[in-house]
């Protein structure tokens, strides 16, 4: 079979070379001299063509299917960074369609002619400098409003923001909260980590012993998050695309970005009309074979949900018992208060948690 | 003395070497280690084609996966073996493997070597006026670099293994680290390898060009008397060997953390079930430097292209370039500037975001001088009178996408607006559109317009019309409707979507991308059989075929070694001198003096004349030197 179609290529491609090899030869025979101007005249044509279709199709696709590729906004930030987005386009869209027009049209209207000369106009100082202000003034328009937006963005975060601890490794993220306790996430170390430890806490101070893990990206609704974001193997990126949130994952370098989310799942849910809608977090730097794969589920709360969830949430190390031993005798009390594991034998442990606040 | 003696050794050492690898026989032997720069330059040219259907085949093979991801490609079994899963799909390393190779092979084995190594050896001597490049030995030793580090490359794409697989960008830890990715281990060895030798290369061409520019130019040839692809080229030298050196440094100290135990990208890393000692060091370090060399690499490739269609399209048009100093200008302007905005690839890095603020303001200045071109370009095309030769289309083509790409790095510059498009596919159809198909389209457009002065032949006309239509529509198919994948957030270097609800949609156009490129891809064997067939039957051109101002068209049909039988030609006038009011020709070559012309000078072009009379006596002298 495949060699037939093998067969059948060889064929098509050999009849082309015939025409081709014909047409050369007529051509030599015809003795094609006064062909410059009608060759020349269809890609004038194929160009103003061209020009027509690409511009109908470009302005018909981005209207008729708007909403396949505009996706909705979930954060305050974003709504600024998509309206500076829309002005650009609209800016650029203008400067794009006049120019190809422009261009095109010329191409067109001043193809050759037999015995036609070009016009001599080899510079024109008012043109020039017409050309070199104006796109300088509206570049410097779009860079002023752009690096206001910036400077928010990127600004320190409030100081009662909702710190989150994202990390990154080959292939997947892990959430880890401060804990409903202290409010504090807890010290980590990279050479800490074990096959439980995925944090690498740091159980020798005390801010760690509430701190919780999460495979669940939660935050509330309304309240400025802050995301601190560390990776363990190689570069990743936390990619929020709803919340147009972007920020690398480094080795050895905390990162961080703050926003406030504008909008819970329930309400996307019904924005979008679509029940199953959930948010979620992808990873944006190549981070090998598996960088396609890195999904974080995402879910914005009602604070008071939030404030609930965070609370049903239990502590890394009561879920690890085991690791108590690493804790220094003088705040073994401690621990064993924080992480809830002391709750199970009721009367002491509440006792002892008056004591110590 | 010393050199030509050991160039004289080497190049009977290496005829022996070669014999029997090339069968076509003497033709190889006695053009194989040539000094001529015309060799050279088709050395490079055809080594670029050959690199550009390897790095043409790979993007089809990752668009099949992309395009229909449930396609079965048992069929390609006997070309990739083991990178087909079980069930006949690509490897999603492998993947990856590809995206990388053909990221590394476009801009640099393409677009660096095949653009810059062709044209500037080619048109530097022939358009300033000189017999040869300054150092015909170094000008063969920059190839022979190339070959060998295109050996390199080439092999480390067979590797069991697979070649490096980390991105063009080869970003450690992950370049770092095998246990992070099969692709890190020999491969990106050989990848770094590869790397220095073309950087040794690179620098041999460029101080080659900028040497011969500032000291081989013909009488008469000022600065301000040469055509604009010559500017364009010294730029690219300069800023080739200002800015290879950095990457050279940031391989080197990359290869010490991969080999040597050290820490300067690597800190706090826990892979594969133990932590590695190393710390104190930082991604983002290498980051800086390599974008110190990436960021000027795209006008590394990009400058040449708007050279050679400053001059294309000025010579179609039959028409003066519009705004020579302009041109000349904005080109510096983006060289300098080329050097300071590399920080807006790293945005999002965790860099400091008031440096962000820096690399916004001045990468959105880079618009200015960029939208000049454009401008100029257009304004050049104005009441001319248009020839679409097949080089003039494919320049029309670049200017086309250097608009529909420049306007979107007016986004991407701007930091705010690059949180959410930075390392989506709205940043692949940019850079495709603004620096790989643009300098794709010059380097085409660059050897349809010299082919009659390379191989003393004509290409066909009409075969190139095909070739361009096809190619600048595919190309628009392809990467026109990444902007809309970017801007619904899709990022880039993913193997499937599949994972994600948000990245659903859009099956339909990533189908139709691939389709788009596999046409693409196909075309450019109409432009491969156009080649080989016309450099043995083609129509034997005329000296100057498109009745051109420029020095080259003044040598024989094919320029022998020295170029000018004669005496080299003396310029007496600027480039552009088409069209002219009261002139005979609508064209006036460079070499023609004011004192022939009388019927179509300015009025301070007459007050020239006397000063020709002077350089009269000069070029005698310049002459006698080289007989």
């Amino acid at each position: 079979m495949s060699w037939i179609i093998g067969l059948g290529v060889v064929l098509v491609l050999a009849i082309l070379f015939m025409i081709f090899r014909i047409g050369n030869l007529v051509g030599l025979v015809k003795n094609k001299k006064d062909d410059i101007e009608s060759g020349n005249a269809i890609h004038g044509y194929l160009f103003m063509i061209f020009l027509i279709g690409s511009l109908v199709l470009f302005f018909w696709y981005s209207i008729a299917h708007f909403k396949l590729y505009e996706l909705p906004v979930a954060s305050e930030h974003g709504v600024l960074t998509d309206d500076l987005f829309w002005i650009t386009m609209w800016i650029t869209i203008f400067a794009f369609v006049l120019i190809s027009i422009v261009m095109f049209w010329f191409t067109f209207k001043y193809s050759y002619k037999e015995g036609k000369r070009g016009e001599f106009f080899p510079d024109s100082h008012k043109l020039e400098l017409i050309w070199t202000i104006v796109p300088a003034i509206v570049l410097a328009l779009l860079i002023f409003r752009g690096l206001n937006v910036w400077g928010d963005i990127t600004g320190p975060a409030k100081p009662d923001a909702e710190v989150i601890e994202l990390i990154a490794q080959q292939f997947a993220w892990t959430a880890r909260y401060p804990g409903v306790k202290d409010q504090q996430l807890g010290h980590h170390n990279y050479k800490l980590i074990d096959a439980s430890n995925e944090f690498g806490l740091d159980l020798t101070d005390k801010n760690s012993f509430d701190d919780f893990k999460s495979l669940e990206l939660h935050i509330p609704k309304g309240k400025e998050v802050l995301l601190k974001i560390r990776a363990k193997d190689v570069l990743h990126s936390v990619y929020l695309p709803h919340f147009r949130v972007k920020m690398d994952a480094v080795p050895g370098m905390e990162t961080s970005f703050k926003f406030v989310a504008t909008k819970s799942t329930e309400d996307m849910r019904m924005e979008t009309g679509n029940p199953n809608f959930n948010y979620e977090m992808a990873c944006a730097e190549i981070c090998g074979k598996g960088h396609f794969s890195m999904r974080f589920l995402v879910v914005v709360d009602e604070p008071e949900a939030y404030e609930k969830w965070k609370a049903s949430q239990e502590s890394w190390l009561k879920q690890n018992p085991d690791y108590l031993k690493l804790v220094p005798a003088a705040l073994k009390e401690v621990a064993i208060i924080k992480s809830g594991i002391a709750t199970e034998n009721a009367g002491a442990g509440s006792v002892q948690t008056v004591s110590i606040h | 003395m010393a050199t030509v003696d050991i160039h004289a050794h080497t190049e009977v050492h290496h005829d022996d070497d070669h014999h029997d690898e090339h069968h076509a026989g003497n033709f190889w032997t006695s053009y194989i280690f040539c000094q001529d720069h015309k060799i050279i330059a088709k050395q490079f040219l055809i080594t670029g084609i050959f690199w550009a259907m390897i790095g043409g085949i790979m993007s089809v093979l990752f668009r099949l996966q992309l395009g229909f991801p449930e396609a079965s490609l048992e069929w390609l079994r006997p070309v990739l073996g083991g990178w087909l899963t079980a069930e006949g799909k690509i490897d999603s390393e492998f993947y990856l493997a590809l995206v990388t190779m053909h990221g590394t092979i476009m801009v640099f084995f393409v677009l660096t070597a095949g653009l810059s190594g062709t044209f500037s050896n080619f048109l530097i001597p022939l358009q300033v006026g000189a017999r040869d490049m300054a150092s015909g030995f170094m000008n063969m030793l920059s190839y022979w670099f190339f070959f060998l580090s295109s050996c390199v490359m080439f092999t480390s794409i067979f590797l069991s293994t697979g070649p490096a697989a980390g991105g063009w960008t080869i970003y450690p830890p992950l370049s770092a680290l095998p246990q992070a990715i099969q692709g890190s281990g020999l491969g990106m060895t050989l990848w770094l390898v590869s790397m220095a030798l073309f950087i040794v290369s690179s620098l041999l061409g460029s101080v080659n060009y900028v040497s011969t520019v500032i000291n081989m130019r013909t009488v008469g040839m000022s600065f301000t008397k040469m055509p604009l692809t010559i500017w364009a080229f010294t730029f690219t030298a300069i800023i080739g060997i200002l800015a290879f050196p950095v990457l050279f440094g940031a391989a080197l100290l990359l290869i010490f953390d991969r080999s040597f135990g050290t820490s300067f990208f690597l800190s706090d890393i826990y892979i594969g079930g133990e932590a590695l000692p190393n710390q104190g060091g930082s991604p983002v370090l290498f980051q800086h430097l390599f974008w110190f060399l990436g960021h000027p690499e795209v006008y590394i490739v990009l400058l040449p292209a708007l050279g050679i269609t400053s001059e294309i399209i000025a010579t179609n048009s039959r028409k003066p370039i519009f705004g020579y100093k302009a041109m000349v200008g904005s080109m510096l302007f983006i060289a300098i500037l080329s050097f300071v905005v590399w920080a807006h690839h790293m945005f999002v890095t965790g860099m400091n975001p008031f440096l962000g603020s820096i690399f916004t303001l001045l990468t959105l200045i880079i618009a200015v001088p960029s939208a000049v071109k454009i401008f100029n370009y257009v304004t050049t095309l104005y009441k001319g009178n248009i020839r679409f030769t097949p080089g003039m289309l494919f320049s029309i083509g670049l200017v086309s996408f250097f608009l529909t790409g420049g306007i979107t790095g007016i986004f991407l510059g701007n930091s705010a607006v690059d949180i959410q498009l930075h390392d989506t596919y709205f940043v692949v159809a940019h850079f495709h559109l603004v620096m790989g198909s643009a300098s794709f389209f010059g380097m085409l457009a660059g050897v349809y317009h010299w082919f009659p002065k390379m191989f003393g032949r004509m290409m066909d006309d009409r075969l190139g019309g095909i070739h361009f239509w096809l190619t600048f529509i595919g190309v628009y198919m392809v990467f026109f409707p990444m902007h809309y994948i970017g801007i619904a957030g899709f990022p880039r270097r993913y193997y499937s979507w599949t994972n994600f609800e948000t990245f659903q949609g859009f099956a339909d156009l990533n189908m139709l991308v691939s389709i788009a490129a596999i046409i693409t891809f196909a075309a450019q064997f109409i432009f491969l059989f156009n080649f080989i067939y016309s450099i043995f039957r083609g129509k034997k051109a005329p000296a100057n075929p498109w009745n051109s101002t420029t020095l080259e068209w003044t040598t024989p049909r094919v320029p022998q070694h020295g170029n000018w039988p004669g005496e080299i030609p003396s310029v007496y006038r600027w480039p552009y001198d088409y069209s002219k009011p009261g002139a005979k020709e609508d064209f006036i070559p460079q070499h023609i003096p004011y004192s022939e012309t009388p019927e179509s000078n300015l009025p301070y072009e007459n007050e020239q004349i006397k000063l020709e009379m002077k350089n009269g006596g000069a070029i005698v002298i310049e002459d006698k030197k080289h007989h």
